[in-house]
């Protein structure tokens, strides 16, 4: 029933994806946040975006991982971290290689379709997942830290299977 | 602000504040049994909504006060006490606009002929004197026109400032005198004032009376705040806030202005509740990603107790009225279902086993009833037996969500949440799932938590 509902929902969005090799949690098209910013991150990167790109920067891990490269999806009310997942968190986890000293916040965060406290611990669970796979591919546990947001914090605004699917997910910020 | 120091007197010598012309009261004796349901049965007789007429209160000798001249202020409780009685959605009420303006000797001895023929069944009357020390009396009778006496009566002695108080005691006083229910009016609301985009939500912690007046933001909304919880005496409120960037629970001193966490943890700590004796802080904190639900000493020492361990999320909770027992909620079975356990974590046993998820349970103050929020699609306002007999949903929208009690356990609030544009208001029904009606809050409202009746 629900979870038919669910990946139906899943189906149509991967075949009505407009890039190629889609999983079936990709979400390909992120509508732009309300004045520019992204509030699912934390705007910790305050240099200048007109120069170079500092290397280790977060923007520098943004162009490295790619396109929401940053981020991992999740099915309704689930927290597992999937094949896709584990490749987008290997990304991220040999870019975090490289800069050994740069530290990292997972950002945990649940669509609007569940109670509040509820989804302060499902967003907790999630950003505890990404960041035990990240540990598991060799990411030094005191490196990452997690933080929660619940429903409080969405990406995308609407009211409808994509954009929830787009909001139950699991970003790295680095701390810079 | 806070109603640290209460005034609010009964006057126990209530012909004491009247001239010698109206001392001669009718002795209340005999009145017969008003309320027509009985005292335990759910269902409010809604289909016949008792009609009462609440004329301005006299004020013998006008004077001013730091909150006006007492004829207005005389105009202004009998508008509260209507206005209270109306929103219960149990009466039909009339006045004081549209009401002549009765006498000092009318207040006990009322013209039961004029009433009847308006006609109204219920009559409330009263006055206001401003006394040597600069404190209100007002004084407030209900009678029954039909049978032509008195009912009930009532004096209070406010400082000026308070006399709203004056005014929701009355019609608590009335409101329990007709329905055999307890009163609620005289109570106050704490909840998360919402304002922004729904990209970009501020959260502010503020509170308010019962009916939406005295309302007043405690945060500035540079952090975001939730769920909060009035301590019963309403000297404190628990609330999450995200001032340190992450969400942790503060206790709020409202004299003091201060705050400071219930415990010193690394990890995220939610969902705080008080025991009903206030003695106790309940509070949900995951370690590792799995959530569990611990207690702590409300003095801010002592040591957090673990009440759950299962895998996944156990989360929230709420007393019983005797303290013995929680109700709280857990996805052990796999989704989201109500649980009761002894207060000490023993015991714990599902309760919900209808269909889709339940959530947010809220032990009424009477013990008879849990409220809960289910999700089954959109998101409903039910209530169960603590047995989980007995379901019943009240409402029906899109999101409604996290239901709290009247104090007198016949009344719920929830917030609702718009599809699309995410703004939310608070709004209240009884518990027949009738009179449904939004609560005025100057911005939008979520996360609604209502304390107890006022001493």
């Amino acid at each position: 029933m629900k979870s038919n509902t669910v990946k139906m929902a899943a189906i149509l969005l991967a075949s009505t994806a407009l890039v190629a090799g889609c999983g079936k949690k990709k979400v390909d098209v992120l509508p732009p946040a309300a004045d520019g910013t992204d509030y699912g991150t934390q705007p910790t990167d305050t240099t200048p975006t007109t120069g170079a790109i500092v290397p280790g920067s977060q923007e520098d891990f943004l162009q490295t991982v790619g396109q929401f490269g940053d981020r991992i999806f999740f099915d309704t009310d689930r927290f597992n971290v999937d094949t896709e997942d584990q490749a987008t968190l290997q990304r991220q986890a040999q870019w975090l290689a490289r800069y050994p000293n740069t530290r990292i916040t997972v950002e945990g965060h649940a669509d609007e379709r569940g109670t509040r406290d509820y989804n302060l611990a499902l967003g907790e669970r999630r950003a505890n997942s990404a960041k035990n796979y990240l540990i598991s591919v060799g990411v030094d546990a005191s490196r990452i830290q997690t933080v929660s947001y619940g429903k409080e914090r969405p990406q995308a605004l609407g009211s409808d299977e994509q954009s929830w699917a787009q909001n139950r997910r699991a970003v790295t910020v680095t701390v810079q | 602000m806070m109603p640290k120091n209460l005034h609010l007197k009964l006057a126990a010598f209530f012909a004491l504040f009247l001239m010698p012309v109206v001392a001669q009261a009718q002795a209340p004796a005999a009145v017969p049994t008003l309320a027509t349901d009985e005292p335990e049965l759910v269902e409010f007789d809604t289909a016949k909504t008792r009609s009462i007429a609440v004329p301005a209160l006299v004020a013998p000798s006008p004077a001013d006060t730091p909150a006006g001249n007492s004829t207005a202020l005389g105009r202004q409780i009998a508008e509260v006490i209507s206005s209270d009685l109306r929103a219960s959605g149990v009466f039909e009420t009339q006045g004081p606009n549209g009401l002549r303006v009765i006498t000092l000797p009318e207040v006990t001895a009322p013209q039961f002929d004029y009433w009847k023929a308006r006609p109204v069944e219920q009559l409330v009357q009263g006055f206001v004197r401003v006394g040597g020390d600069g404190n209100l009396t007002v004084g407030c009778y209900l009678y029954d026109v039909g049978f032509g006496n008195e009912t009930t009566r009532l004096g209070f002695n406010v400082p000026p400032r308070e006399w709203r108080r004056a005014a929701h005691k009355c019609a608590d006083a009335i409101y329990s005198k007709l329905t055999g229910e307890l009163p609620f009016f005289d109570s106050r609301i704490a909840y998360i004032a919402e304002t922004g985009p729904k990209g970009k939500r501020v959260k502010r912690l503020a509170i308010m009376d019962s009916d939406g007046a005295n309302h007043r933001f405690i945060t500035n909304g540079q952090s975001t705040a939730l769920t909060p919880r009035f301590s019963p005496n309403y000297k404190s409120i628990l609330y999450l806030s995200y001032v340190d960037g992450n969400p942790r629970i503060y206790v709020y001193d409202i004299d003091a202005g201060r705050q400071r966490l219930i415990t010193q943890s690394r990890n995220p700590t939610f969902a705080p509740r008080w025991s009903p004796d206030g003695q106790t802080i309940l509070y949900s904190m995951a370690v590792s990603g799995n959530t569990d639900i611990y207690k702590i000493s409300a003095s801010g020492n002592g040591t957090p107790i673990k009440l759950t361990s299962s895998p996944g999320i156990d989360v929230g909770g709420s007393f019983s009225p005797d303290g013995r027992q929680i109700v709280f909620e857990s996805d052990r079975s796999g989704s989201q279902q109500i649980y009761v356990m002894n207060a000490d974590g023993t015991n714990q046993r599902r309760i919900s086993f209808g269909q889709g998820r339940y959530a947010t349970p809220e032990w009424s103050p009477r013990a008879d009833l849990i409220a809960y929020t289910r999700i089954a699609g959109d998101f409903r306002v039910g209530t169960m037996r603590p047995d989980g007999s007995g379901e019943r949903l009240l409402t029906d929208s899109w999101q409604d969500e996290a239901p709290t009690w009247a104090p007198n356990g016949r009344v719920i609030q929830f917030f609702r949440t718009e599809k699309g544009s995410g703004k939310t208001s608070i709004w209240q029904v009884d518990l027949t799932g009738s009179n449904e009606r939004k609560l005025p809050t100057p911005v939008d409202g979520s996360d609604p938590a209502w304390g107890p009746v006022l001493p």
